[in-house]
Formats: C-alpha cells, sequence, structure tokens
C-alpha cells in the first residue's frame, strides 16, 4: 500500500470510529422522533448530564461498574420523567411547542448541571490503557475502538428489539399510526415514555464513552449539534439511517481535517458536515434512508 | 313499527350488548352529532346509513373511544365506556376498522395481525425475559388464533408480504383480520367495501356474514351501498346532519318517508 493510500485509509477508518461514536447518540434522537415526533434539542445535553452522573459517581471512589449501572438509572428514570411532566401535557400540541420544551430542557440541563455536578472538566477513566491499536497500517486510540463497539452493539440491540421482540414491533405500529395503534389497544403513551428512557438508556452509554475521549464538562453538550446533521443524512426516523449517516459524518470530518486543513489552516473539520447537511437538504429533504412523507390535501 | 325480530329481542331490557344514549358532539360551532341513541342487540348487524356528513364516523369515533361526547354516554354490557380511553376501549372487546385503510403499511400482514393479538398478551416485558418459555408459549399461542385467522380470510399467501404491496381490496380484508386479532365482542366497520368492486364487496359481505355467525361477533357497520347494507343488516339506523331520522329492520326502513327523503331520493321507483 503506496503512503497516500495508507494515510487515506487510517483517516477513512478513525472517521469511521469516531462516526459510530456519532451515530449512537443520534439513535437516541431518532428513536424519540420515530415513535413521538418529537424533535429532541436537549440530546448533547443528555449526553453531558449522564457524563455529569458518572464522573460524580466515580468521584466518590465507587467501582466504574456502580457509574455505568447508576447512570443507566438516572437516565432511564430521567427519560420516563421527562416524558411524563414535561412532555405528556404537549400531547396533540402543535410541534413546535414541543421543540421549545426540549431546548428550554437544554438550557436547565446546561445551567443546572455545572451547578450542582461540578463545573470544572473531570477525566472519566475506563480501564482500557493508552495504547494505540493498529488496524492494518492505521492506529486508533482504544476509546475510539470501544465507542465504536458500543455503537455497534446497541445498533444490534436495537435491531433486534424493533424486528423480533413484541414491544418493538407494537413500537413501530405507534411510529406509523398513533390512532390506530390505540384501536389496536396499544397504549400509546406508555410506548413513548418507553421511548424517552430508550433515549436515556443510549444517553448514558453515549456520556460514558464521549465523556472517556473528551473529558466531562459543559462544552459535553456540544456532541449534540452532530446530531442533526447524521440524522437529516440519515433521515429523522431511520435506525440504519443514524448508522450510516454517523459513519459518512464521521468519515467525511476526518477527510476534511486530513486534506484541507493543512491548505486553510484547519478548522475544515466542524463545518463540513454541515455542508453536506444542506446539500443533502436540498437533494433529498428526507434524508437518505427516512421515509418520504407525501401530503394528500 | 313493531314486527321486527332485531326489534321485538331488543325491545327486552339487557339484550342490548351495546348502548349508545343520546350522544352529542360538536366541533366549534359545527354539530356533528346530535342527541344520537343507538342500541345494538347481542349478535345482531346493524348499519349505520346517512348522506356524507351525518355524522356516521363520529358516532363510531365517540364509540370506540377517539371522541369524547359532549352529552350522553355508551355502554358496553352495562358497563360505562364514555370517558375510557380508545385503548382500554380495544382491550374491553370493541374492535374497528377505518374508513381510509389503516393498516401498519411497514409491517407484514403477520405482523399487524399479531399486533390485534397485542392487547391479548399477558406476559410483559419482564416476565417475558424472565420466563422465557412462558412468552414463547403464549406466542406460539397467539400465532395459532392469527393463522386461524389467515386461513379464514384467505390470507395464506401473502403472509409475509408486506402490507403496502398488497391491493386495495386485500388490505380491506387484512384490516378486517387485525380487528378479528382481538377477539373482539363487538367489530365496528368504518365503510368496510368502500372503493371496492362488485366482487369484492361480495365476498367482505360474505366474510361479514360469517364473522357474525360462525363467529358470534356483532357488527356495527357504516356503509353505502344499500344493497349490501338491506342484505346483511338485522337493523338500520339512519342519520342525517347529526340526527337520528329512523330506525328499524332493512324493509321499515326502505319504507320510512322521512329516509327517502334524505337519503334514498324522492322517488321510491329508483330503489327497485
Amino acid at each position: 500500500m503506496s503512503e497516500d493510500l495508507e494515510f487515506a485509509f487510517a483517516l477513512v477508518l478513525s472517521g469511521a470510529s469516531i462516526g459510530l461514536m456519532y451515530s449512537l447518540i443520534a439513535l437516541g434522537f431518532v428513536l424519540v422522533y420515530k415513535a413521538t415526533d418529537a424533535i429532541n434539542f436537549a440530546q448533547g445535553e443528555f449526553v453531558m448530564l449522564a457524563g455529569m452522573v458518572v464522573v460524580t459517581v466515580l468521584g466518590a471512589q465507587a467501582p466504574l461498574v456502580a457509574g455505568i449501572v447508576v447512570v443507566l438509572l438516572v437516565m432511564i428514570g430521567f427519560g420516563f420523567g421527562l416524558e411524563k411532566v414535561v412532555l405528556r401535557p404537549l400531547l396533540g400540541r402543535p410541534v413546535v411547542a414541543v421543540i421549545m420544551a426540549t431546548i428550554g430542557i437544554a438550557a436547565v440541563l446546561r445551567g443546572w448541571g455545572p451547578l450542582v455536578l461540578g463545573i470544572e472538566t473531570r477525566a472519566l477513566p475506563l480501564p482500557i490503557g493508552d495504547e494505540p491499536i493498529s488496524i492494518g497500517p492505521a492506529t486508533l486510540p482504544p476509546i475510539q475502538v470501544l465507542g465504536a463497539v458500543v455503537a455497534l452493539l446497541f445498533f444490534l440491540v436495537f435491531n433486534w428489539f424493533f424486528k423480533k421482540s413484541r414491544m418493538g414491533v407494537a413500537m413501530r405500529a405507534v411510529a406509523d399510526n398513533q390512532q390506530v395503534a390505540q384501536a389496536m389497544g396499544i397504549n400509546v403513551e406508555r410506548y413513548f415514555a418507553i421511548a424517552w428512557a430508550m433515549a436515556g438508556i443510549v444517553s448514558a452509554l453515549g456520556g460514558v464513552v464521549w465523556g472517556a475521549m473528551l473529558g466531562v464538562d459543559v462544552q459535553l453538550a456540544l456532541v449534540g449539534l452532530k446530531v442533526f446533521p447524521v440524522v437529516i443524512l440519515g433521515g429523522l426516523d431511520s435506525i440504519g439511517g443514524a448508522l450510516i449517516g454517523g459513519l459518512i459524518i464521521g468519515i467525511v470530518e476526518s477527510l476534511a481535517a486530513g486534506y484541507l486543513d493543512p491548505y486553510v489552516g484547519g478548522g475544515t473539520k466542524d463545518f463540513a458536515p454541515y455542508v453536506l447537511m444542506i446539500l443533502v437538504l436540498m437533494i433529498r429533504p428526507y434524508g437518505i434512508f427516512g421515509r418520504r412523507q407525501i401530503e394528500r390535501v | 313499527m313493531v314486527g321486527s325480530s332485531a326489534r321485538r329481542m331488543a325491545a327486552q331490557e339487557g339484550d342490548y350488548q351495546l348502548v349508545v344514549e343520546g350522544v352529542s358532539k360538536r366541533f366549534g360551532g359545527v354539530v356533528a352529532v346530535q342527541d344520537v341513541s343507538l342500541e345494538v342487540p347481542r349478535g345482531a348487524i346493524v348499519s349505520i346509513i346517512g348522506p356524507n356528513g351525518a355524522g356516521k364516523t363520529s358516532l363510531l369515533n365517540m364509540i370506540s373511544g377517539f371522541y369524547k361526547p359532549d352529552t350522553g354516554r355508551v355502554v358496553l354490557e352495562g358497563q360505562d365506556i364514555t370517558q375510557k380511553k380508545p385503548s382500554d376501549i380495544a382491550a374491553l372487546g370493541i374492535a374497528r376498522t377505518f374508513q381510509n385503510i389503516a393498516l401498519f403499511s411497514g409491517l407484514t400482514v403477520l405482523d399487524n395481525l399479531m399486533l390485534g393479538r397485542h392487547v391479548r398478551m399477558k406476559s410483559g416485558v419482564i416476565a417475558s425475559v424472565i420466563y422465557w418459555g412462558m412468552a414463547q408459549k403464549e406466542d406460539i399461542a397467539h400465532r395459532e388464533a392469527c393463522e386461524e385467522i389467515i386461513d379464514f380470510l384467505k390470507l395464506q399467501d401473502l403472509r409475509k408480504q408486506p402490507t403496502a404491496a398488497l391491493a386495495y381490496g386485500l388490505r380491506k380484508r387484512v384490516e378486517l383480520g387485525r380487528a378479528l386479532a382481538l377477539d373482539p365482542r363487538v367489530l365496528l366497520l368504518d365503510e368496510p367495501m368502500g372503493g371496492m368492486n362488485q366482487d369484492e364487496k361480495e365476498d367482505m359481505a360474505r366474510y361479514i356474514l360469517d364473522v357474525n355467525q360462525e363467529r358470534g361477533v356483532t357488527v356495527v357497520l357504516i356503509e353505502h351501498d344499500m344493497g349490501v347494507v338491506m342484505d346483511i343488516s338485522d337493523h338500520v339506523v339512519v342519520l342525517d346532519r347529526g340526527r337520528r331520522i329512523a330506525a328499524g329492520t332493512p324493509e321499515e326502513v326502505q319504507r320510512d318517508p322521512a329516509v327517502i327523503q334524505a337519503y334514498l331520493g324522492t322517488s321510491r321507483s329508483e330503489r327497485a
């Protein structure tokens, strides 16, 4: 393999692993949108909250396993509680009301999280070492490999859940047509709550892997910004789309950083995904895998 | 107008399986349904007819819980269900189909039917993880119930097909099957033959009669095809502009001057 190719391979591989970690967070967004039609602008803040919960538990000398168990329970409870207290009263209201509510939640979390759980940047050490892992001619930091593996595992689990499990099929029915789902005896509100709780689970794991990579402070919420190009690309309601969208965004980012940054002095990585997002909006506004909505009037 | 078997049966208190008592529903300034009552004898086929905008679907929506009536109540086998959620009403045994086919289009025929069983499934999520075997056993029983409906409606070859790909008449049939999967005591059908050709209508009429006679399900249906309505109904209720203007056997309703005026046109000979 020539040096150029090796460089490209390394960029793609690194981009793909980061991309999978984006997918993991985007998955939380998609689960909620798919089941409840709510656009969650607080997904990044969910991840930040999860990271803060983990470092707080670890700060009390508890083992990592305890941290993960606690953060899962907290985030599940948080998802259920949020749906019950904030979102259920907004059922049947215009979509913009729900959007405003999630923006409000985001602001509250960004203010309240550091206030209660600590403002300084804290490390979230995972027992995986610092030794880079070689894959072919490229090397990856172990946290990226772990993040990618966790993301893939989640996609396999959710894929099984929606295809095979009774609850997952019912959830697809709710996503497809709420009124008919009700006529089938499906308690739609219960499934809304479950969707938010699942977003909590995804955010909990997202908080662990992203917190381990970036350190935990209020800036961790910024990973949520990457959710939008990912889901616009993949389709707001497509789980497979979140996976592919994340991979594409991660790779585009990495290639932009590798090939364009030397010429323009850096920073292309941050806007390349949005350029791609705008292009996709122009060509396929419902995303690559999204459901094409045809309005009949 | 005494003399019809359905009405005689209905004259005795307690024979009504489903009773709608003077329900009204207005949307803003528009009165969709005004003080309408409906008595459905156990095991009967009752048709609701009327011109467009007469309030038929609104009435059905109040029975299945999608609309809460402003006045009046809905009673199923002595139990007031007026304020219950649609999902609870479905669980109590009132299943329905929709005017515009409302299948879950991304799912297969079998998955659509299995969703109809959802409400009959006992083991919850946690239980199905802990007692995996029990849930599996239950799944098999539900699968058998669905297979039986598939045989009944002759959908054998379409089990694994996504419903979006099916022809119109077949989708209507699958929707009937999904409603049957709930093991309903009362089946509400909103224009089960709407948009069908003559052959499909005849098939559907036969299925409705079989559902009623072989499976003992009480049927309330909205239908525009008068020929079908008069053929299969025990009892017909006529709505016009939100009000009930007549009720009785098909023969009685056909003779009723108010009905002829409102619905069938001015000349009786047109019906013959």
